[in-house]
C-alpha cells in the first residue's frame, strides 16, 4: 500500500512538444483482471428507451391535467389594492407560515440559509457516511444529548406558539425515543429497522415531515389576516 | 411498383439509409448493431456522451429511483417546448404583459392549452425536483463518491424554484404581483444588506416594469441556460462517479459478501 515512488516523472515535461510515453516498471507484476460480475445492459438502445417511455408517460398525464384545469388568471396587477391573504406560490408557502411566527430575519434569511447549508454539507459528514444507528454506539451519552436537543427544540417552539411546527417535532422525538430504547437483535422487525437508522435520517425525515406539513397548512388552512380556516370553509 | 424492392421490410431500408455517404458523415458511429456499435452510438455523440455507455441492470428497476430525476428532465423538456412557443405571444412590459396573457387565454388558438401545460408542468418539475432529492437521500446514493454530485443537486432544486418563481411574476394579475411582492420582501430581511438585494433583484424599490422586464431575462435566457448547464455536469458526474448508486454493488458491500462467502465455507470445513 505505502510504497515511496522510487522514480519522478513528468518534471521537465514541455508543453509545447508532443509528449513522450514512458512506461515504469516497478517490480514484477502480474496482469490482473479486474471483471464486474453484475448484469449489464447497453444504454443505447434500452436505457434511453426507458427513459422516453417515462417522459412520454409524464408528458400524456401533463397533458391531460391542462386540457382538465385551467391556470389561474386574476384581475391586472393593482399596486394600490393588496389581496387578503397574499399568498407566495406554493413552495413558499411554508416558509410564509414561518414568517407570521418569527421576525423575517429569522424565517426569511436564516432558516433557508441554514436549509441550503444542511444540504450542501449532508455528503461531507462523516457520522453519515459511516451511517451507524443513531443509537448503537455511546448509548447512554448520546440519550442524554437526544433528550436536551429535543427538549429545548420542543419549547422554543412552544414559546414562539409555533404549535403546528411543535407537533410534527414531538412526533418525531416520540419515535426516535422507541429507537433510543431498541436494539438490533430486536424481534420486532419495525424496532430493528429503527435501531439501525442514522442521525441524518432522523434529521431529514424531521425537516420532509415539517416541510410538508407547514406548506400544507399556508396552501389549505391560512385565510384572511393569516388566520386559521378550513379548506371547505372558502373565501 | 419496383418488383425487386418489395420484399424489403422497413429495417432493411433503414440500415441502407444508415449506410449512404450523407448519414455517415453525420453519425460517426455508423451501422450495424453489434455491441460495439451501440457503445459507439453513445460514445460517439456530444450529447449522449454524458452517459456511460453501459448501465447495471439492477439500477434500472423502478424501485431504485422512482425515474424520478428522468421525470425532472422530462418536465424540464415540456417547459422548454412549451416555453419558446409563449414567447411569440408575450412582451415583458407594463400592462401589455397582462394583455398578452389574456389574448393567450381567449385568442390565440390552442394558447390556452399552451399556457396550462407550461404552468402545470412548473408546478411538476418542483414537486419533482424535491421528491428526486429526497429518493436519492433514503437511497443513501449521495455518499461518496457522489458527494459533489448531490451538491450540484442541490444548485439544481435552488435553480428550478428560481426559475419557478421569476415566472410567477410574468402574467402580471395581482396573483403575480402579489406574490412577488411578498417573495421578494423577504430580501430586505438580509441583514446590512437587504434592501441592496432587493432594489438590485427588482430593478427597484417595488414590484414594477423594470422588475418584470428583470424577471423575464432570468426567467427566459439566464436560468434556463444555468440549468442546462448545470444538469450538463450532473449527468457527466454519473458517469464519472461510477454509474448510478445501488447499494449491492458498492465494493464495500460486494467485499463484504465475499468474506461471508469465505467465512461460511471456512465454518463448513
Ligand atoms: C433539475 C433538476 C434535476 C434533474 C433534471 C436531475 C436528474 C437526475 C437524473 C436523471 C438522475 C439519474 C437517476 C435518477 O433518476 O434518480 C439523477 C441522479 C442523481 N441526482 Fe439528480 N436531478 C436534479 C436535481 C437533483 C437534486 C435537487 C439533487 C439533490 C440535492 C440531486 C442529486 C442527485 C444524485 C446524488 C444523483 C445520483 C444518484 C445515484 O448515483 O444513484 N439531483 N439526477
Amino acid at each position: 500500500m505505502a510504497d515511496s515512488k522510487d522514480f519522478v516523472a513528468g518534471v521537465d515535461s514541455n508543453a509545447k512538444k508532443s509528449p513522450r510515453r514512458i512506461v515504469f516498471i516497478t517490480r514484477r507484476t502480474s496482469a490482473q483482471v479486474k471483471a464486474e460480475t453484475e448484469d449489464q445492459i447497453q444504454t443505447f438502445p434500452e436505457v434511453l428507451f426507458r427513459a422516453a417511455v417515462a417522459i412520454e408517460v409524464l408528458a400524456v398525464v401533463l397533458v391531460w391535467i391542462s386540457l382538465m384545469f385551467n391556470a389561474p388568471l386574476e384581475g391586472l396587477a393593482d399596486p394600490s389594492h393588496t389581496p387578503n391573504p397574499a399568498k407566495a406560490p406554493w413552495y413558499f408557502l411554508g416558509l410564509q407560515e414561518m414568517l407570521h411566527y418569527f421576525p423575517p430575519v429569522v424565517a426569511g434569511v436564516l432558516v433557508p440559509g441554514l436549509v441550503v447549508m444542511a444540504l450542501i454539507v449532508i455528503p461531507y459528514f462523516k457520522v453519515n457516511i459511516e451511517a451507524d444507528g443513531l443509537f448503537l454506539k455511546d448509548r447512554e451519552k448520546r440519550q442524554r444529548i437526544f433528550y436536551v436537543v429535543a427538549a429545548t427544540l420542543s419549547i422554543f417552539l412552544l414559546v414562539f406558539k409555533v404549535y403546528v411546527a411543535l407537533a410534527p417535532t414531538l412526533i418525531m422525538a416520540g419515535v426516535m425515543l422507541v429507537a433510543a430504547y431498541s436494539c438490533p437483535q430486536s424481534t420486532s422487525a419495525f424496532r430493528r429497522y429503527l435501531a439501525a437508522r442514522p442521525l441524518s435520517y432522523w434529521v431529514m425525515t424531521w425537516f420532509l415531515f415539517e416541510l410538508v406539513l407547514l406548506t400544507a397548512i399556508g396552501t389549505f388552512f391560512r385565510g384572511p389576516g393569516w388566520s386559521w380556516i378550513w379548506p371547505w370553509q372558502g373565501s | 411498383m419496383a418488383k425487386t424492392d418489395s420484399s424489403k421490410t422497413m429495417d432493411q431500408y433503414f440500415e441502407d439509409l444508415q449506410q449512404t455517404r450523407v448519414w455517415r458523415s453525420i453519425f460517426r458511429s455508423g451501422p450495424g448493431s453489434s455491441t460495439l456499435k451501440r457503445a459507439l452510438a453513445i460514445q460517439q455523440n456530444v450529447f449522449l456522451h454524458l452517459f456511460s455507455t453501459k448501465v447495471r441492470v439492477r439500477v434500472l428497476s423502478f424501485s431504485a429511483t422512482w425515474y424520478l430525476g428522468t421525470l425532472t428532465l422530462g418536465t424540464f423538456l415540456v417547459l422548454v417546448a412549451t416555453g419558446i412557443p409563449l414567447m411569440l405571444y408575450y412582451h415583458p412590459s407594463v400592462p401589455q404583459a397582462y394583455a398578452d396573457t389574456k389574448d393567450l387565454q381567449f385568442v390565440v388558438s390552442s394558447g390556452m392549452f399552451l399556457r396550462n401545460l407550461h404552468r402545470w408542468s412548473a408546478h411538476a418539475m418542483v414537486f419533482l425536483v424535491f421528491a428526486h432529492m429526497f429518493k436519492v437521500f433514503y437511497r443513501g446514493a449521495y455518499r461518496t463518491p457522489r458527494e459533489f454530485n448531490w451538491v450540484i443537486g442541490v444548485i439544481l432544486l435552488l435553480i428550478t424554484l428560481l426559475l419557478s418563481y421569476t415566472g410567477y411574476l410574468l402574467p402580471w394579475d395581482q396573483l403575480a404581483y402579489w406574490a412577488i411582492t411578498v417573495g421578494s420582501n423577504i430580501a430586505s430581511a438580509v441583514p446590512l444588506i437587504g434592501n441592496k438585494i432587493h432594489f438590485l433583484l427588482l430593478g427597484g424599490n417595488a414590484v414594477n416594469a423594470n422588475a418584470l422586464l428583470r424577471f423575464y431575462v432570468l426567467h427566459c435566457m439566464i436560468l434556463p441556460l444555468t440549468a442546462m448547464f448545470f444538469v450538463a455536469i450532473h449527468f457527466w458526474r454519473i458517469r464519472k462517479d461510477g454509474g448510478l448508486y445501488s447499494h449491492g454493488s458498492e465494493p464495500a458491500t460486494m467485499k463484504a459478501a465475499t468474506a461471508n462467502v469465505a467465512a461460511a465455507a471456512k465454518e463448513a470445513r
